[in-house]
């Protein structure tokens, strides 16, 4: 038990340093590499909570298909040059602070709670569906069944905003 | 042509196909408009063709829609994500009859400011699609994406004129407060989850119902923001700011289009929300109620205040927006059918004014004040005689469909003893007769400023079949409404309010992912 705390510490710190210098580098493409990095350790964390599929397809996906494309836009805009800081003014980084802090607090105030009693799964039902229908089919299986109607509606979601991107953005159309 | 239809088992594929056939229908057609599209884009007739194909599709889907309503076609047990009853049907009806006048009036106006985007009536199609999902959703996965599927669309439509400043300052401020709105709506479904385990509308109310969560903070808190969230799409007051800058920079049938199609499917997603999963809990009455008072005081004394034609339309349909959730907040059974009652009549009347001030203006609605239009009646008799129509019955002049559904949201209101909240309704219509009534008396008491001050005003032979389509279903509803409001009763009781708390509730199912 140690060493799986010992990993899940090691990436939750590594997820949160680098989604921290993510945020704060001036430079465009270095936040999308920071970037990259806390993706990764997201998907160790995934790991750990006995959801290999989703760790593999956050890597292909997320870290890897949607990040490229992000550092494409980047130098494609040419946007690499570091730009003026997001953050304007003591008013800026006041509020700033101030939400974060009510952020901290919540969480502060969160630590010992208990999720309500509907929410709560017993303890082992993840391994056991999974034991029952794979790794895959314990995602695959709700998806186009119990949730095939908003997974279509998501992919006609996607057209429609393809559709409006292209109308809204083609030089000549 | 007679089938049953009575107990559709939505877990089986055929009848699921069956009872999702309109959305079905639609999207072929969204998806044969944007082929055709693809195909053929660079000329005035290929954007004519694209709008009778969009016109065909819109029919079909309507046809179909007939079909499950005439065969009463009902989902058996509990449905899951889609809804199968009368209130989705006539709410469908609503948003194709909506799109199909949006779509007569593009023609024209579409040709007339060399807007050569065929794309609008893909994404006009798409935007209906959600509004109909949005009616239908039984749970509030679907009802998030229904919702987002329509804003998507019409964020695009509002900038798809990208020569014009406002139009573009009207597509991003409303893309962003749209998205800000859907964040709190997204928060309010993360809390609501959270304290029942459940998206489904009929789980919600029976884990409410069950557990006693009447007063659970989390379950309150999340209530709360998605009422936030429905505020800004409904443009309800204090979260109407966007609704004057967006309606005033957007072409405008689109603008007649967010007006009445889009207001109309987040009030009918509301309804249905607050009815089934929300109908055990008391603390919303109080919360719509107070939006109600604000929405119609406030929206009715800043519209005295505007000279311009289409920003007085702006506020004059966050006003009705209030009226609307007077009906939302009566909450009874004579409350929902006025509430779809007043639904019609509302997109009637001001479908048909807004087809009337794009005729009216070229190349910027936006400048028409409400002195431009005097001298109407003289040269364009029939033109003021619509636009006049329009106006009284927004008012709720007795013998034009508003007056029958203002009267009925009265009568609910007084029925479900909210007595004060049908008083200041009576007061704020008084207070809009200032600024409906000088739009009639510019038309007809003051002299035209020049001689060919109206020269200009063409509406097409479309144009006009739409108008006096929606005059004259003004004028029919306000003396014979009985039909409507019967269909209206039906569809209104249709939806299944969660019964009150009760110990003998039945036991909460686990949620539909469980199984």
């Amino acid at each position: 038990m140690p060493g799986t705390l010992v990993i899940f510490w090691g990436f939750a710190g590594l997820a949160l340093a680098s989604a921290l210098l993510c945020i704060t580098r001036r430079s465009a493409v270095a936040s999308a590499l920071w970037l990259v990095v806390t993706l990764f350790a997201l998907a160790a964390l995934f790991v750990l909570l006995d959801a290999q599929f989703i760790a593999v397809l956050q890597v292909l996906v997320y870290a890897g298909a949607i990040m490229v494309l992000f550092l494409f836009v980047i130098m494609l805009l040419n946007l690499g040059r570091p730009g003026p800081s997001d953050v304007k003014g003591p008013l800026g980084v006041g509020t700033a602070c101030l939400l974060g802090g009510v952020l901290l607090f919540q969480l502060w105030i969160l630590r010992k709670a208990v999720p309500s009693a509907p929410i709560q799964l017993p303890p082992g039902s993840m391994a056991r569906l999974q034991q029952e229908q794979g790794l895959v089919g314990a995602i695959a299986r709700p998806l186009f069944d119990t949730y095939l109607i908003p997974f279509e509606i998501t992919s006609l979601l996607l057209l429609a905003a393809i559709v409006g991107a292209v109308v809204l953005a083609k030089r000549k159309l | 042509m007679n089938v049953d239809l009575s107990a559709l088992d939505l877990s089986r594929s055929g009848d699921l196909l069956v009872a999702l056939a309109p959305e079905l229908l639609l999207t072929l057609a969204a998806l044969v408009v944007l082929l055709v599209v693809a195909w053929r884009h660079r000329t005035p007739q290929d954007l004519r063709r694209a709008g009778w194909v969009t016109l065909a599709g819109l029919g079909v889907a309507a046809l179909a829609t007939w079909f499950l309503w005439w065969n009463v076609a009902r989902a058996s047990g509990i449905a899951a994500m889609i809804a199968v009853d009368d209130f989705r049907f006539v709410a469908d009806w609503l948003f194709l009859g909506t799109a199909a006048l949006t779509v007569l009036v593009s023609f024209r106006y579409l040709e007339r400011e060399e807007l050569w985007a065929p794309e609008y009536y893909v994404l006009l199609l798409f935007a209906t699609l959600g509004m109909t999902l949005m009616a239908g959703a039984e749970d509030l996965m679907v009802l998030f994406l229904g919702l987002e599927l329509m804003s998507v669309s019409v964020y695009v439509l509002a900038g798809i004129n990208r020569r014009s400043a406002p139009a573009a300052e009207a597509a991003l401020k409303y893309f962003l407060l749209g998205a800000f709105a859907s964040g709190f709506l997204l928060y309010g479904i993360a809390l609501v989850y959270g304290a029942t385990a459940t998206t489904n509308f009929t789980l919600i109310g029976v884990q409410v119902a069950t557990l006693g969560l009447q007063h659970d903070t989390m379950l309150l808190l999340g209530l709360g923001l998605l009422l936030v969230g429905f505020g800004f799409k409904v443009a309800a007051v204090p979260f109407h700011m966007w609704a004057p800058d967006v309606y005033d920079g957007s072409p405008t049938p689109v603008t007649g289009y967010m007006a009445t199609a889009v207001k109309a499917a987040a009030f009918a997603a509301l309804f249905r929300l607050l009815g089934e999963a929300f109908g055990a809990v008391p603390a919303w009455r109080e919360i719509v109620w107070w939006l109600a008072v604000a929405t119609m005081v406030v929206g009715n004394l800043i519209a005295l205040a505007q000279r311009s034609f289409k920003r007085m339309l702006a506020y004059s349909s966050i006003a009705h927006a209030g009226y609307l959730l007077v009906a939302v907040a009566a909450g009874t059974a004579a409350g929902s059918a006025a509430f779809v009652f007043y639904l019609v009549a509302y997109t009637l009347m001001t479908v048909a004014a807004f087809a009337l001030l794009a005729a009216k203006g070229t190349g910027g609605e936006r400048d028409v004040a409400i002195d431009d239009l005097a001298g109407l009646a003289q040269r364009r008799p029939w033109l003021a005689f619509a636009l006049a129509v329009c106006m009284l019955s927004l008012l709720g002049f007795p013998g034009t469909a508003g007056f029958i559904g203002k009267w009925y949201i009265l009568v609910a209101a007084v029925a479900a003893g909210q007595g004060l909240l049908a008083a200041i309704l009576v007061l704020a219509s008084v207070i809009s007769a200032g600024y409906y009534l000088p739009v009639i008396m510019a038309m007809y008491m003051k002299p035209e400023p020049g001689e060919q001050a109206h020269a200009g005003m063409q509406l097409g032979p479309l144009g006009n079949a739409v108008v006096a389509v929606s005059v004259a279903g003004l004028l029919f509803f306000g003396v014979r409404p009985n039909r409507l409001l019967e269909i209206a009763r039906t569809s209104g009781a249709s939806v299944r309010v969660a019964p009150a708390v009760s110990s003998s509730a039945p036991p909460a199912a686990r949620d539909a992912s469980g199984r």
